[in-house]
């Protein structure tokens, strides 16, 4: 076995590589949701087309979904009518929509790899940033915009420039208080929001393989944050365990046939990267962000940095425009703050094992008086499993409130947002200024710490409780 | 169809780094099912501030957004790039951009001319000092050139001004060019 995995799969689904043009590639899962996708139906039926492979598009609804009060007919009424328009374009094309109040509904990225449609080797895109996320299972899955979900609903092909293929090899071991969140974060801070751009990154070494499918989606989900085009782990164990007896994935001879495909996508010993960069996940803590992007983070030990001492007058402005912004000062330790709110969920951290790991915490206590917390199960599956387990219970017990799947406030598209001012722990994926409402502050941790820091009030860790 | 060949107007200086696409164009406003009717939300949390640069006088003729490295990074929404140009921009000047932004710009047929840092920082300066002048970004050049060519011609409010001495109508800039930018020149193909 020679080569990476990224070129293995690129050059599968090359169609067409015309010299001096980018590369014209197969597409083999197309997600779309409500927000991205109506200019584009609107575009391919101007143009007198039809979905091409509708059997290879799959819809849902998440962006701008209520997370309560499903029984009521939609408030807003331009999310609404975006809703509206989903099933209209679904039913006139013949798409598959996983609609509101259906089981299979959630975050696009969750449902993918629940059904199992998410396979090794494949290409996947969605008009979403984090479809990164489905790079966990060995896929080349990117993000695109409204014109590309238009280009693939009519082609089924995508023409893309061939990224540039960087390794980010995490050696040792996770301590006992890290999760993937903390570990992508942690990637991030040492490549810069900047770094992975024009990049596939591959995510390799110990550390890596040792972490479940759900926190490899972590980790693939927050590529973008780095900048990447597309994050990646190569298929393993782990993998095939996860995806046996989904109901997509391929079954009896077909199963046995797929996985010595998959294992032979694997990037042989001797390959070579782009670029590199080596990560030792011992020498790692729990992140905390401080800034309004995601590489200005500490561990929940540091303090707030002095701007004085960022590398480059560039840096050292966007700190001084992040703490403005945040309302922070340098040297103020990351424990001593206090929060208004908490949010668990997302396409980042949204799935079973994150809740379990958040209702662990919280089972038994009490959300610190005056914080409005909250936990948005990343699909209707996902939030029917976890009261299975008796988790939502943990979770309502303590004064969280128990919402249905959505998007909610990682974005704050559908209402569930901060007031201006206020400040979140939130296991999302982004702090960017305004991300979860106008004048919210946003500080990205891991669903463990952000369970102790209900509990707390402020940024604590669950051993200290 | 030609494609775009040589863009010509004012230029807004935005100097700040990273700057994100929820920042171009804020959630509220992706649940439009149009193309259009963004620009009122560009960089609508920041055009609060009545000092932000897209306040100020002569803003609203920009065809040219000149901002710090990585513009254009986080969401693939393409609405970020549909406000842009809804506002009236046509090219941005950046010494690089998010990927899914630089697809989307070429996709909707605006102009992500990268520069090098250095270019960047001397078209800021040069706008600082002359807030009129006028950017032009050659694309076609650029294209046949594999390196970005613009330049900077000083407004004739300024030009008229004996402290600035002698005028010299065109600074040349250089920079380099994106594979991307080469492909502004053709429609996009859907």
């Amino acid at each position: 076995m020679t080569g990476r995995l990224f070129d293995k799969i690129w050059d599968r689904h090359l169609v067409a590589s015309p010299p001096g043009e980018p590369a014209l590639l197969y597409i083999d899962l197309h997600l779309v949701h409500e927000v991205t996708s109506p200019q584009a139906f609107e575009g391919i039926e101007l143009a007198g087309r039809k979905v091409r492979r509708p059997d290879l598009t799959l819809a849902t609804m998440d962006h701008d979904v209520p997370t309560i009060g499903l029984d009521q007919p939609i408030a807003d009424p331009l999310a609404a009518e975006q809703i509206a328009r989903l099933r209209r374009n679904c039913a006139g094309h013949g798409v598959t929509l996983h609609a509101l109040g259906s089981i299979e509904q959630g975050i696009v990225h969750v449902i993918g790899p629940q059904l199992g449609l998410t396979q090794p080797g494949m290409t996947v895109v969605c008009g979403d940033s984090h479809t990164s996320t489905h790079g966990a299972f060995g896929t080349l899955a990117f993000g695109i915009g409204t014109s590309e979900v238009e280009h693939v609903l009519a082609t089924q092909t995508l023409r893309q420039v061939k990224p540039a293929a960087m390794a980010v090899t995490v050696d040792g071991e996770l301590g006992p208080e890290l999760t993937a969140k903390d570990l992508v974060l942690g990637i991030i801070r040492a490549l810069g929001t900047g770094g992975g751009v024009g990049s596939v990154i591959e995510y390799r070494g110990a550390a890596v393989r040792a972490l479940s499918m759900q926190g490899r989606m972590t980790v693939c989900n927050m590529s973008i944050e780095g900048g990447a085009r597309a994050g990646m782990i190569a298929p393993d164990d782990t993998t095939f365990a996860y995806l046996e007896g989904r109901h997509h994935s391929p079954k009896g001879k077909l199963w046995e046939q797929a996985l010595d495909d998959w294992r032979s996508l694997a990037t042989g010993d001797g390959a070579e990267f782009d670029r590199e960069i080596r990560v030792d996940a011992s020498a790692l803590r729990p992140a905390v962000t401080w800034g309004t992007n995601p590489a200005q983070s500490v561990t929940i030990d540091d303090a707030i940095p002095d701007p004085s001492s960022m590398s480059t007058p560039a840096l050292r402005q966007a700190a001084e425009r992040a703490l403005a912004y945040m309302d922070l000062s340098p040297g103020m330790a990351i424990r001593d703050i206090s929060v208004d709110a908490v949010f668990i969920g997302s396409c980042t951290n949204g799935r079973l094992e994150d809740l379990r790991a958040a209702a662990e915490v919280v089972r038994g206590r009490k959300v610190s008086p005056g914080i409005r917390a909250l936990v948005v199960p990343g699909s209707a599956r996902v939030k029917a499993e976890a009261e299975a387990e008796g988790l939502d219970k943990y979770f309502t017990d303590a004064g969280f409130e128990w919402r249905s799947a959505g998007c909610s406030m990682c974005l704050g598209m559908n209402g569930d947002i901060l007031a201006p001012g206020e400040r979140s722990a939130s296991t999302s994926n982004r702090n960017f200024e305004g991300r979860q409402g106008p004048g919210g502050r946003t500080h990205l941790v891991s669903p463990a710490v952000a369970a102790a820091t209900a509990v707390a009030g402020r940024f604590t860790l669950p051993g200290d409780l | 169809m030609p494609g775009i060949q040589r863009i010509a107007g004012r230029a807004v200086a935005l100097d700040r780094r990273d700057v994100d696409t929820d920042q171009i164009i804020p959630a509220s406003w992706l649940k439009r099912v149009e193309r259009t009717g963004f620009a009122p939300g560009l960089f609508g949390a920041w055009r609060e501030d009545p000092d932000f640069v897209l306040n100020r006088p002569g803003a609203a003729e920009a065809k040219v957004l000149v901002a710090g490295s990585n513009f254009g990074c986080g969401s693939s929404r393409e609405h970020a790039v549909w406000a842009l140009q809804n506002f009236g921009f046509q090219a941005v000047v950046a010494p690089s951009f998010g990927d899914i932004f630089r697809n989307n710009s070429v996709a909707a047929g605006l102009v992500p001319a990268a520069a090098t840092e250095d270019a960047v920082t001397r078209l800021f300066a040069a706008l600082a000092a002359d807030p009129d002048a006028e950017v032009v970004v050659d694309v076609a050049a650029s294209a046949s050139r594999g390196a970005l060519t613009c330049q900077v011609r000083r407004s004739a409010r300024r030009a008229t001004r004996p402290s600035f001495g002698k005028v010299r109508p065109r600074t040349a800039c250089m920079g380099r060019t994106p594979r991307r930018s080469r492909r502004a020149t053709s429609p996009r193909e859907t």
